[in-house]
């Protein structure tokens, strides 16, 4: 139970850490929630107009804007960034 | 040189001008708002009224973007539309002159008839000119009634709620939306309202609204029960702005006619969002929608053709998601069953094909807040409602859309008890 609860902890931060935010633009009202609680002011609405992940030098993958949209068009994507491939 | 003219600023006319601009850079293109706020989100409304967006946020479009765009927008209400001169007049006189002319002027909110309806304190949501005044309004009022059984209802309910007003929320129907939610979602809904200090009346009509000094002052119910507010606000369902095309002889039902080029039945007039009619030639009839994103595809497929480039537009599986008293909530395909009891005309949010319910059986798991339905075919899932934990909606809308076989697991996810987020999980 306990180590349950720790692989899934394990799982979310490693998301958060080695992922990216990517949107599905169907489910975008560009409301602009995401974009209003981005600690770093990017546009991530501008983003998910375009259907274009958050590759942003300064994003924190902090996670505000996924856990804030009230229509769940974000979520975290792994990247291949830190693999052996991309080292 | 084309002279392209757009009528609305919402999103399937700003849609439509970037896809004209990606074929077209230099022609003139008029994008004429009547609107004085031009393009903002308008589903943004709701979550400016609960209080988590300011309203600067809501104009998805920068200084750049409209630079880029090099449209020129121009307030103004299109009083009469000639299609032999290819001319438009505006309220104020002056005439604006087109070769290809998109219509998008969208819908607008149904108004209550009612004794008392014209009083101060009234309240519809539908442009942020209602949403300002709601706001102002809900300063003022400890206490709202609200009524409709749509998305937007729901929407004024918990906004209203989130700004510590008390809630009266009368519904019509015996619970909420039941022509898409099944019972147990609805009661779900219904709690965590009733949580949030939220009063409900089922089976309930506003009979009247009284005043004092013309101010809003209470409602009469149907039963003859009178309660005391100091705002009303409804929300009961929205109409296609067809007047303009209708009497400048364009073929209209609920809204414009359009084949699936956004074609009009006038030559260089098309139609797009929620004021379209749209051909669907797999189910050969019509189809009348009033989702944000379905406008955006409409608007963007009517740019390419106004531009030239011939581009179907193809009606994508129903789809929609909002977030029901707090819980996001994805509707896939076919889930509801029967008339709408309490939305008049076409509901925000609502979709003509969710109607019509094939023979379908019901698979379900849930567990307080997550929940996941399934409409079960033969052979397909139909339709899907994921709320709260949204995992499996991205999943579910391609197994609808592509109408993935689910035999190998059918037997399974019909079983009793079955754990039937595993299952997709596994097949996946």
């Amino acid at each position: 139970m306990l180590k349950k609860l720790f692989t899934h902890e394990t799982k979310r931060r490693t998301s958060m850490v080695k992922g990216q935010v990517t949107p599905d633009p169907t489910r975008c009202v560009q409301c602009g929630i995401c974009s209003y609680n981005c600690p770093v002011s990017i546009d991530v609405r501008r983003h998910a107009w375009e259907g274009q992940p958050v590759v942003h030098s300064q994003c924190l993958t902090c996670g505000e804007c996924v856990k804030r949209c009230p229509r769940g068009v974000l979520k975290f994507e792994l990247t291949n960034l830190f693999t052996e491939a991309g080292r | 040189m084309t002279r392209y003219v757009i009528i609305g600023s919402g999103v399937a006319g700003v849609a439509a001008a970037e896809a004209i601009r990606s074929l077209d850079s230099s022609s003139p293109l008029t994008v004429l708002s009547e609107d004085p706020f031009g393009y903002y989100s308008r589903p943004g409304l709701a979550y400016l009224l609960s209080g988590e967006l300011d309203e600067k946020l809501l104009y998805p479009y920068q200084a750049q973007d409209y630079q880029r765009l090099g449209a020129s927008f121009q307030r103004g209400r299109v009083a009469r539309l000639l299609p032999d001169e290819k001319r438009l007049e505006l309220d104020s006189g002056e005439a604006v002159y087109y070769e290809r002319l998109l219509i998008a002027s969208g819908s607008q909110a149904l108004r209550l008839k009612l004794p008392g309806a014209e009083l101060a304190g009234v309240h519809k949501l539908d442009h942020l000119g209602d949403a300002r005044r709601l706001i102002a309004s809900a300063r003022r009022g400890r206490t709202a009634v609200v009524t409709g059984g749509g998305i937007t209802a729901l929407e004024l309910v918990e906004g209203l709620a989130a700004r510590h007003v008390r809630v009266h929320y009368v519904l019509r129907s015996a619970r909420y939306w039941p022509n898409v939610l099944d019972e147990a979602e609805s009661r779900i809904i219904e709690q965590r309202l009733q949580h949030d200090g939220v009063v409900l009346y089922h089976q309930s009509e506003l009979k009247e609204i009284n005043g004092k000094n013309g101010q809003v002052a209470g409602v009469t119910l149907t039963s003859g029960e009178t309660l005391r507010c100091e705002l009303v606000a409804y929300a009961i369902g929205i109409a296609a702005r067809t007047e303009l095309a209708q009497a400048a002889g364009i073929a209209c039902q609920r809204g414009i006619l359009v084949d699936e080029y956004l074609r009009t039945n006038l030559h260089d007039i098309y139609a797009a969002g929620d004021v379209a009619q749209v051909y669907d030639p797999a189910a050969g009839k019509y189809n009348l929608d009033s989702l944000w994103p379905f406008a955006r595809q409409q608007g963007w497929a009517a740019g390419l053709n106004m531009a030239g480039c011939a581009t179907a537009y193809h009606k994508a599986v129903p789809f929609n998601v909002t977030r029901l008293a707090g819980l996001t909530t994805t509707i896939i395909g076919t889930v509801g069953s029967g008339a709408d009891e309490d939305v008049l005309g076409i509901a925000r949010g609502d979709s003509e094909t969710w109607r019509q319910l094939p023979d379908a059986i019901v698979a379900q798991d849930g567990f307080e807040v997550n929940r996941l339905r399934l409409m079960l075919g033969e052979k397909h899932i139909l339709g899907a409602v994921v709320m709260g934990d949204q995992k499996f909606s991205t999943l579910l809308q391609g197994m609808v859309r592509d109408q993935v076989d689910i035999m190998p697991i059918r037997a399974r996810l019909l079983a009793t008890g079955a754990k039937i987020g595993d299952i997709l999980a596994e097949f996946a």
